[in-house]
């Protein structure tokens, strides 16, 4: 059976070298093309109504005005009167007109009668007392919960658990059908018990059950030292530069072409299927470049299937809806909040025994997730509670390392209170700490040595408040984080043509993360040909599917499946080279573009003369991941990660300025060195922008976002962004690993690195992010604790 | 405002001069549109103190002079320049984000100072040349500026990129001895999702070593 392995470090010529970005010339000259810039012949425009309320019964919905303005070619009710919108910017109706701006004339034309019901968008700190158990879901709940995309999974598990508050019937089944609930979703409704609802209305707050492991009392009550804090993070947007949206089009009745932008190229059609009434096959989706997802971007959303239909009654011409600005940042996709009032107890010399929390967040109507705290560090003795706010700001997705950099945020500030508390250098009630973290603790050793280094750590580090000239003070903060990885599924073709040409075709997309990159240098790298020689093909159902990329799967999932397929063609290859060379198809090599015999290297033929061996037709060969009948799993799961930060801040005026970030991160054998580099500037600088400027901003009085815009929903600019250092871990002890993701692991610390450098140099804790100059001086205004 | 109906399509005009109105003054016609209905059957208002033409409503020819070539079209006055290069000429390297003049992802060059497509009206980039990224690569030559991008991996999703490159190319066009600290906060206009101003500081410096 061929070797599947990857080639260990003697025999990579390509693998692990800082190797360009093969599309960057065309973005860098302006032809990328976007599905924005996608314009299809007798291009239709659409524009969508939203919901000016956080929460409405919709009464009447009149478009008989809009239908009558010229240049109007479809309206598309996307909710009913009767329905309810769940949070304010929700889609309403769909129109598409011959151009935009006729578009927004029609949209302005209709009139919606709403009758605004009470709502919450605050998130902050539930009243004492508030909070009801987890009880049965009511028609509202499991409408949120799938609008709110809750996983599938534990919608269901939590039918089972808690089961339904009303008798559920076949209309309601096929409303959620509507809604976009899965077949397992439909199913767990109709076998949920029927559980009468508790109290008469239904409370915004719902309180998880605690958690209790170890014995948290007594090693509170035996403890040396207790410290207490207040941590958090607000809800973010993902504040993608291209927005979220499609163009499609009927190329006949029963055939949907439809560019989208998307992270999920393969898994769109599925989508798109039922609400449509087509099937899957019918569908064609293609995208070539994508202008930022981070998580956001898995789902064909409702506008989407609005297009679509829009499409259909317009006779199939293509119709764009693409989100304004504003739009995008109201329902586009958040990132949960999470906040938590934490107790940690240790001994005098800095081992923790103990963790106590009290934390809540919300992440719209569906409430939010539990962090994983405390993160990293499992403390043997803990008490966790939690209560997730059911509000009404929009709904949440897949945010960068989902939950992670919250985790980091409330667990690695606790810790570097009791730091000081304990007037320890955080650095090293970290590493007294590593035998708690798990199978990664020798990892974690390592790279906080070499970060420690990169920063100057030891020279460098003040205990808080004692690093001050005159109005600026100067701090250091250090976090570390996890996550998982491995491979998702991926098919890809390799194609050998008789002249030599290479393609490679492939259902997946390249977020800007270098994934292109990733597979040309496997296949170069196997069949001993320069990457230019390979023609790649993504970004289309036409392509053998592979996964969305999310999770930091993506590197892992192509990369396997190419270097399957690239060594089957180059053992195809080898069987019809062999007999010209009077060579076994064992002993032959393919190395600088020839293809020769292992021991007699001059026993050769050049790549093109080889590949005229195979005859008239083209060697194709499908590689897969997983494969069992393949092995080695190429891939792997599991990496560690530092981040450290350097701040000044300005006691005057509140400001910080970020000097110094340092991230040291393994994520198994590198595949471009350049690219895993970039991945991690890119996660320091989104670091920076979350830990200083992000937070979406809901108003309860009107019930709206007051930041839908880039003005006020600040991100960092070139301005902001300091030196940083990134140190990727390689060789021994990572390479033989296998490939590990590595879109989430780097963003997870910059932010609790930073929180804890900011209560470094002024002595006080900033609780919650974003640090902005009116909480600076706000802390600085508190009296000292803790230090 | 009942003489002037935006909804209702209008005899279009032959307009002979190329005086139009850009957002930012649309902005100021907006505040004191009461003072000004009286004399818009005439097509002039005072805005700022100044006469200024009212195109429209509906259709109006607009020229456009666009890397080097005109194009003659039919739109409404309140089209910007960028929706007009992207949705009636297929000229994308401009993108629309934020579509307020916030984030320079749209920047072009109009008489060879940047501007924010979004925020200027197609009528008003009339009589003025315009320069989009599209016009920075001699044949299958990267400009420098563009090379420098590729060189430090200066882009990732690559969406803020073409307006990155148009506002340093010009800035340098203005500054050609800028130091990398002045360079840097002329492209301050510009915003990053991804996070790639590390390689955009790289290729800064790059640039200011060896030059455009």
């Amino acid at each position: 059976m061929p070797d599947y392995s990857w080639p260990d470090a003697d025999h990579r010529t390509l693998i692990g070298k800082r190797i360009l970005r093969v599309d960057s010339p065309v973005k860098v000259s302006g032809r990328a093309k976007y599905t924005y810039d996608y314009h299809g012949a007798n291009m239709l425009f659409g524009k969508v109504l939203r919901a000016p309320f956080a929460k409405a019964k919709i009464v009447s919905i009149d478009t008989s005005a809009a239908e009558k303005l010229p240049g109007v070619k479809a309206i598309e009710i996307i909710q009913k009167p009767g329905s309810t919108v769940p949070w304010a910017g929700d889609e309403i109706v769909a129109v598409a007109a011959v151009d935009e701006s006729t578009a927004e004339d029609a949209i302005r034309l209709i009139k919606v009668k709403y009758q605004p019901m009470p709502y919450l968008v605050s998130d902050a700190e539930p009243p004492a007392g508030a909070g009801e158990a987890a009880g049965p879901m009511s028609e509202d709940d499991i409408d949120d919960a799938i609008s709110n995309q809750m996983p599938d999974a534990q919608i269901a598990k939590y039918l089972e658990e808690h089961g339904v508050s009303f008798k559920v019937d076949d209309d309601f089944l096929k409303d959620m059908q509507g809604e976009g609930a899965s077949d397992a979703v439909l199913a767990a409704i109709r076998q949920a018990p029927y559980h009468e609802m508790k109290g008469a209305s239904h409370s915004n707050y719902q309180k998880t059950a605690a958690q209790t492991s170890g014995d948290p009392d007594k090693a509170f009550a035996e403890a040396e030292v207790v410290s207490e804090g207040l941590y958090g993070a607000p809800v973010i947007v993902h504040c993608c530069l291209e927005p979220h949206g499609s163009v499609s089009e009927w190329t006949d009745k029963d055939h949907l072409f439809t560019h989208i932008s998307t992270q999920n190229v393969s898994g769109i059609a599925a989508q798109m299927a039922e609400p449509l009434e087509v099937s899957a096959a019918n569908i064609r989706i293609h995208q070539d470049n994508i202008g930022g997802g981070f998580g956001s971007k898995f789902a064909a959303d409702r506008w989407d299937i609005a297009a679509a239909r829009l499409s259909k009654k317009a006779g199939g011409r293509p119709v764009r809806i693409m989100l304004e600005r504003d739009a995008e940042l109201k329902v586009a996709g958040a990132r949960p909040s999470a906040y938590a009032r934490v107790k940690v107890a240790a001994k005098k010399d800095g081992t923790i025994t103990a963790w106590q929390s009290q934390s809540w967040g919300t992440g719209g109507p569906g409430g939010g997730g539990m962090p994983p705290i405390p993160y990293v560090f499992g403390v043997p003795n803990q008490h966790k509670e939690h209560t997730a706010i059911r509000n009404n700001i929009g709904p949440a997705r897949a945010w960068r390392a989902p939950n992670h950099p919250q985790a980091a945020v409330i667990t690695m500030g606790a810790l570097d209170d009791l730091a000081a508390k304990l007037n320890m250098d955080p650095l090293d009630l970290w590493l007294k700490n590593l035998d708690i973290t798990g199978p990664r603790k020798d990892v974690y050793r390592e790279e906080l040595a070499v970060a420690a280094d990169l920063m100057g750590w030891k020279e460098k580090w003040r205990p808080r408040g004692q690093n001050v000239s005159g109005n600026i003070a100067r701090g250091l903060g250090l976090s570390i984080h996890t996550w998982g990885g491995r491979g998702h599924a991926s098919d890809c073709d390799l194609t050998i043509h008789p002249d030599g040409s290479v393609d490679i075709k492939m259902g997946t997309q390249d977020l800007g993360t270098g994934t292109r990159t990733t597979i040309v240098i496997v296949a170069a790298e196997t069949l001993g040909i320069p990457i230019e020689a390979i023609n790649l093909y993504i970004g289309d159902t036409l392509y053998p599917p592979s996964g969305g990329s999310g999770g930091s799967t993506t590197p892992g999932g192509v990369s396997s499946s190419t270097r399957r397929a690239a060594v089957d063609a180059r053992e195809a290859l080898f069987a019809k080279v062999a007999p010209a060379l009077n060579a076994q198809p064992e002993d032959l090599e393919s190395v600088n573009s020839t293809v020769r015999v292992k021991s007699e290297p001059s026993r050769s033929l050049n790549w093109k003369q080889a590949c005229s061996k195979i005859g008239a037709m083209p060697l194709t060969i499908r590689g897969k991941n997983p494969d069992k009948s393949k092995l080695p799993d190429l891939t792997n799961s599991g990496v560690g990660g530092v981040g450290m930060a350097d701040v000044e801040v300005d006691t005057e005026t509140g400001i910080v300025k970020v000097k110094k970030m340092v991230a040291v991160q393994d994520c198994g054998l590198i595949i471009d060195l350049k690219m895993a580099e970039s991945s991690c500037y890119g996660a320091l600088t989104m670091g920076i922008s979350y830990a200083l400027f992000e937070e979406k901003i809901m108003d309860q009085a009107t019930g709206r976002m007051l930041n839908p815009n880039m003005e006020f929903y600040r991100l960092a600019g070139l301005n902001d962004i300091p030196e940083l250092v990134v140190h990727m871990m390689t060789g021994k002890g990572y390479d033989e690993r296998g490939v590990i993701g590595l879109g989430e692991p780097p963003v997870i610390s910059p932010g609790a690195a930073i929180a804890n450098a900011v209560a470094n140099a002024i002595g006080a804790r900033v609780s919650f992010l974003p640090i902005t100059p009116d909480k600076v001086l706000a802390a600085l205004s508190q009296p000292k604790a803790g230090a | 405002m009942q003489d002037y109906d935006p909804l209702k399509d209008e005899p279009e005009e032959k307009v002979d001069e190329s005086s139009g109105v850009s957002r930012r003054d649309f902005l100021k016609i907006s505040t004191i549109s009461a003072a000004a209905v009286p004399i818009l059957g005439t097509k002039v208002v005072q805005a700022a103190g100044q006469p200024v033409k009212i195109f429209g409503p509906g259709k109006v020819p607009v020229e456009l002079t666009v890397n080097g070539q005109k194009h003659n079209l039919q739109i409404e006055p309140r089209v910007t320049l960028l929706d007009a290069l992207r949705d009636q000429l297929d000229i994308t390297g401009a993108k629309r984000v934020c579509d307020r003049g916030e984030c320079g992802a749209c920047t072009v060059l109009l008489d060879n100072r940047t501007v924010y497509a979004c925020s200027v009206l197609a009528i008003e980039a009339q009589g003025k040349t315009i320069t989009t990224v599209e016009t920075l690569m001699q044949g299958e030559s990267l400009h420098p500026i563009q090379q420098a991008f590729v060189d430090n991996d200066a882009s990732q999703c690559g969406f803020c990129t073409p307006g990155f490159v148009m506002a340093f190319k010009a800035f340098l066009d203005q500054h050609p001895h800028a130091n990398p600290e002045e360079i840097r906060r002329g492209l301050s206009g510009n915003l990053c999702r991804c996070g790639t101003y590390h390689g955009i500081q790289l290729a800064i410096a790059q640039i200011a070593q060896k030059g455009a």
